[in-house]
């Protein structure tokens, strides 16, 4: 069984010009120490899914439908109280600004100690003896030492390294993180991504990282699921998706990174913009932007076609998959 | 035809000699005080740029390359005369133009445009985009007619691939992109020979993001335009740039040709810096193996400001300043392990 | 497209509509602001004019009490004047103060806070000192001695007729620092973002960059700064006003009713210095209400989330 099961996910955000749907239909699974990528623009829903399988939508956003079974537990149907025992517990989270996670008024010691004292019934010696074990870990230098310093006197690597040594304190089944390394810069990324990569294998944690870089996606995790305009439009194992993307939106995702094409010539760009959250195009919602468009995909969403274990929203992935499209 | 129109009543540039090197930096230093108290005898000093030289020729797409907190960013803003400098010149067309009074630099604030980092800071939020776009235009042509301002921003809204007719409509409308587009088209009304670009793309997404430098492609083509391109993506140098400048801590470590510097970095930080870009591949993250974090530009480290972090260091390195020396394929250097050629650790 | 569709269709006019508060403070301010515009339309006679006045009609209590006349709705004062035409009449200048001073304020304000904004440095250190020196002293305190010395050398007879301008005079430079202080504090925002830049860039010289690009930018505190600044300066008047110090009897602000009323408030014509208070009390209030509406819908912290 699943480690998460997140089924048929609709989440929704009333306002005074009628109700938008963020996240429409989303169906995921993280297996027990799986790391899984959700990759999608600003818009898509990313960030989103996360704080709805956190129960942290802010109001007046809320889950207007479907399930997420967390180990055996169905989180929507939890009271706040229950939901404070797996959050922070049995699910972390990392966001981008490590000042979400960090009181800037205590020292990162107390911060951890509590952090622990509060899910664990651990005497406070025990507790900092874990924490420091923690800071180590992450690779911090002089631990014993970083326990009094305060999160204003650490640089922004330095506090994204605490926030995953926090992240670990509780010996977690799962960590969500959403977008961790998109303000650091590419050395720092570098060094955090793979010091999470390394820590989620030696601790058997599952990962779901969220981000809009499918690059670092494709060195990070097993699986990924691709959104637009809050829908599922491509998931799979990521080697498959990353090399051989059949959605034309994953497709043309790849293609305008910077890296791959030859210097100096013309971008494969995605025409047009991503769609807002109230004027989402009926039928397939890349309809309008797509190179390889029907009258079929505006006439009604294409269905999820499982092509042996890859899955994507789109009425000609067969042909596209076998290149026969134009 | 009312492009044309448009074309002709702006005076051509006075004839320039096209040997000369656009842009040229010598020596830039630039320390900012901070504040302090004035009874404090040393006040604190962030060293943002050290001794800064190079050249961008005409027609290039020069990119200056780093992480935050580099001084690329500052660099760009005493080229355009945003920040003086504290020490050092910079001459345009052969021309000083540091420290030039208003009246005197004004045919440079018409020669010389800037593109933005952040589009939602960039556009004046009060004002349309017709007004954002014929304010320029307006300034440093009073003479044109209504007809021939409208006809103007009309054509260079085409040519970055805008609607024209976006005109009555305000910055809050329109999206990240959209915004930066029209940035560009701010930049270009006034036919510029040369542009700086801060970081215009690193606040968009990534399908938008080909959109815009597509765009700025296009008009480096088309309207022969010299760019100076700051980023820290190196992806994008490599596809965007001609030559490019690495920094690191207020001073360039490397100056080469694009192509030269991907086939083969030379100094230590280039490496470390180009095997850190993530690439589309199946092959796991690995740390980049630079330890530390980047020294406080308070107070820079002896020697070679990367020495502490650098694997080649060696005694020389922390006492004395590297300088940019060529190389046989006119890379300019600045590593003292690259000078006495030990270039693999321990060496 | 309209500006006036784009107002009607924003968010600043539904959050209002959706506020009880908000909408019942707008509603008593202006009435109060329409009551004082149609004061002589509304008057049954001019307060001001003494030919009008009949000493035999004084002290008569409001219409709703014993010995009330249906001729003076809420009474009169010893002079026999109509207290409701008082009260209007007086509004109307209670609030000509309020604004004019304001506007005085708000030019001082402008011109000092956008160059020490943008300018910063010396001339920046010189203005804020200069605020720090003026608030280290109240309001009613300078304007006091401004008056007191104005009054013992030109006489209390010229004083009379130049008392709404020396008021709005005084009150105007007295509070000056209130807006240099907050126009300088969104220059000092607004001057980091690239917009500001970009005007640099083209080569537009300082004067214009802060007329053309700041100025607009930092209307909104100054829209809530202003609502409050009017409710103070309305105050203002009034105290100096009720020292003796503020408009003559024969001309009275809201102020100087209250203060003609007092002494009788003890021989039971309560209503001479009661019902202008009550006016004043609420007027101030619904004021202060919108203010403070008006600045959690306009502070961007608050606004964009």
């Amino acid at each position: 069984m699943a480690l998460l099961d997140v089924h048929d996910l609709v989440v929704e955000f009333p306002t005074r010009h009628g109700t938008l749907t963020a996240l429409n239909g989303i169906s995921f699974a993280v297996d027990k120490g799986e790391r899984l990528g959700i990759v999608g623009e600003s818009g898509a829903g990313k960030s989103v899914a996360a704080f709805a399988v956190l129960n942290l939508l802010t109001r007046p956003g809320r889950i207007a439908g479907g399930s997420i079974v967390f180990e055996g537990r169905d989180l929507t149907t939890l009271s706040r109280a229950q939901m404070r025992g797996v959050r922070g517990n049995r699910i972390s989270m990392i966001f981008q600004d490590p000042m979400m996670t960090l009181n800037p008024v205590l020292t990162i010691g107390t911060q951890m100690v509590e952090t622990l004292k509060a899910h664990r019934d651990i005497s406070d010696a025990e507790a900092k003896r874990i924490a420091i074990q923690r800071l180590g870990e992450v690779k911090i230098p002089s631990p014993d030492k970083r326990m009094a310093s305060y999160p204003h006197e650490l640089s922004g690597g330095m506090r994204q390294r605490v926030v995953i040594a926090i992240a670990l304190l509780t010996e977690p089944s799962l960590i969500v993180a959403d977008e961790p390394t998109t303000a650091l810069d590419v050395t720092i990324q570098a060094e955090i991504m793979s010091l999470m990569l390394a820590l989620c294998k030696s601790h058997g944690v599952g990962l779901i990282l969220i981000t809009h870089d499918l690059a670092v996606v494709s060195q990070v995790t097993q699986r990924v699921v691709v959104l637009y305009a809050g829908r599922v439009v491509e998931s799979g194992r990521t080697d498959r998706v990353v090399h051989n993307p059949v959605h034309p939106y994953t497709r043309g995702l790849l293609a305008a990174l910077p890296g791959e094409g030859e210097p100096g010539a013309r971008l494969n760009q995605i025409r047009g913009n991503m769609p807002s959250l109230n004027a989402i195009p009926s039928g397939c919602p890349f309809n309008p932007r797509c190179d390889h468009v029907l009258d079929d995909c505006r006439a009604a969403l294409p269905p999820l076609d499982d092509l042996d274990g890859h899955l994507v929203r789109c009425i000609r992935a067969r042909e596209l998959m076998t290149g026969r499209a134009a | 035809m009312s492009g044309e129109a448009a074309a002709m009543a702006i005076p051509p540039h006075p004839a320039s000699d096209p040997a000369r090197p656009l842009v040229e930096v010598r020596g830039v230093v630039k320390h900012f005080d901070l504040g302090g108290h004035f009874l404090q005898r040393e006040r604190p000093t962030v060293k943002a740029i050290n001794d800064v030289s190079l050249t961008v020729r005409r027609g290039e797409a020069f990119c200056l390359v780093g992480e935050s907190g580099c001084g690329k960013s500052t660099l760009a803003r005493i080229v355009m005369g945003l920040l003086t400098p504290t020490a050092g010149e910079i001459h345009f067309d052969g021309t000083r133009i540091d420290g030039l009074r208003h009246k005197a630099r004004m045919p440079f604030h018409r020669r010389m445009q800037m593109i933005f980092q952040n589009p939602y800071a960039s556009l004046n939020p009060r004002r349309t985009v017709q007004q954002t776009l014929e304010e320029p235009l307006r300034f440093h042509s009073p003479a044109l007619s209504d007809a021939e301002v409208k006809a103007k921003v009309e054509q260079v809204m085409v040519s970055v691939g805008n609607d024209p007719s976006w005109g009555n409509r305000y910055p809050h409308e329109f999206s990240g992109g959209q915004r930066q587009r029209i940035s560009i088209a701010r930049a270009l009304m006034v036919d510029p020979d040369f542009v700086v670009a801060d970081e215009p793309i690193s606040a968009l997404d990534v399908s938008i993001q080909a959109q815009v430098l597509n765009v700025m492609m296009d008009t480096r083509e088309k309207l022969d335009l010299t760019y100076l391109f700051i980023t820290h993506d190196l992806s994008v140098v490599r596809h965007f740039g001609t030559r490019v400048g690495v920094m690191y801590l207020g001073t360039v470590c490397e100056l080469a040709d694009t192509a030269t510097l991907f086939e083969n970095p030379r100094h230590p930080y280039t490496r470390i810096l180009l095997s850190a870009i993530p690439r589309v591949s199946t092959e796991e993250m690995q740390p980049p193996g630079l330890p530390g974090e980047v020294p406080s530009a308070m107070n820079l480290p002896s020697g070679c400001v990367f020495h502490d972090r650098c694997p080649l260091a060696n005694a020389r390195c922390s006492a004395e300043v590297p300088k940019p020396l060529p190389q046989a394929d006119g890379t300019l250097v600045a590593c003292h392990a690259v000078e006495e050629g030990r270039e693999t650790p321990g060496g | 497209m309209n500006r006036l569709a784009v107002f009607f269709g924003s968010d600043f006019l539904y959050r209002f509509r959706r506020d009880p508060v908000a909408v019942g403070a707008f509603s008593v301010v202006a009435f109060f602001m329409l009551a004082a515009l149609f004061a002589p339309l509304l008057s049954s006679m001019n307060p001001h004019d003494p030919a009008q006045l009949d000493i035999m009609n004084s002290e008569i209590p409001p219409a709703w009490q014993d010995g009330g006349e249906e001729a003076f709705p809420l009474g009169t004062d010893a002079q026999g004047r109509d207290m409701l035409s008082a009260i209007l009449y007086g509004l109307r200048i209670s609030i000509t103060i309020g604004i004019f001073a304001v506007m005085v304020q708000m030019a001082l304000g402008i011109v000092i806070g956008l160059v020490s904004g943008y300018l910063g440095g010396k001339v920046d250190a010189f203005f804020m000192r200069l605020a720090d020196i003026q608030l280290a002293m109240s309001t009613l305190m300078l304007a006091i001695v401004a008056l007191a010395v104005f009054q013992a050398a030109f006489g209390a007879e010229l004083f009379a007729d130049m008392a709404i301008v020396m008021l709005v005079l005084v009150i105007g430079i007295a509070e000056w620092p209130q807006y240099a202080r907050t126009i300088r504090a969104s220059v000092l925002a607004e001057r980091k973002k690239e917009y500001v830049d970009a005007a640099r860039v083209i080569g537009l010289s300082a004067p214009v960059i802060m007329a053309r690009h700041i100025l607009p930018n930092t209307l909104s505190p100054l829209l809530v700064i202003s609502t409050v600044q009017v409710a103070n300066a309305i105050i203002s008047e009034a105290a100096l006003s009720f020292l003796g110090l503020g408009m003559p009897v024969t001309m009275p602000s809201l102020g100087s009713l209250i203060s003609a009323g007092f002494e009788y408030i003890f021989s039971g014509a309560w209503w001479i210095t009661t019902i202008p208070a009550i006016v004043l009390i609420v007027l101030i209030l619904s004021i202060n209400l919108l203010g403070d509406w008006l600045r959690d819908v306009l502070n961007p912290r608050l606004y964009k989330g």
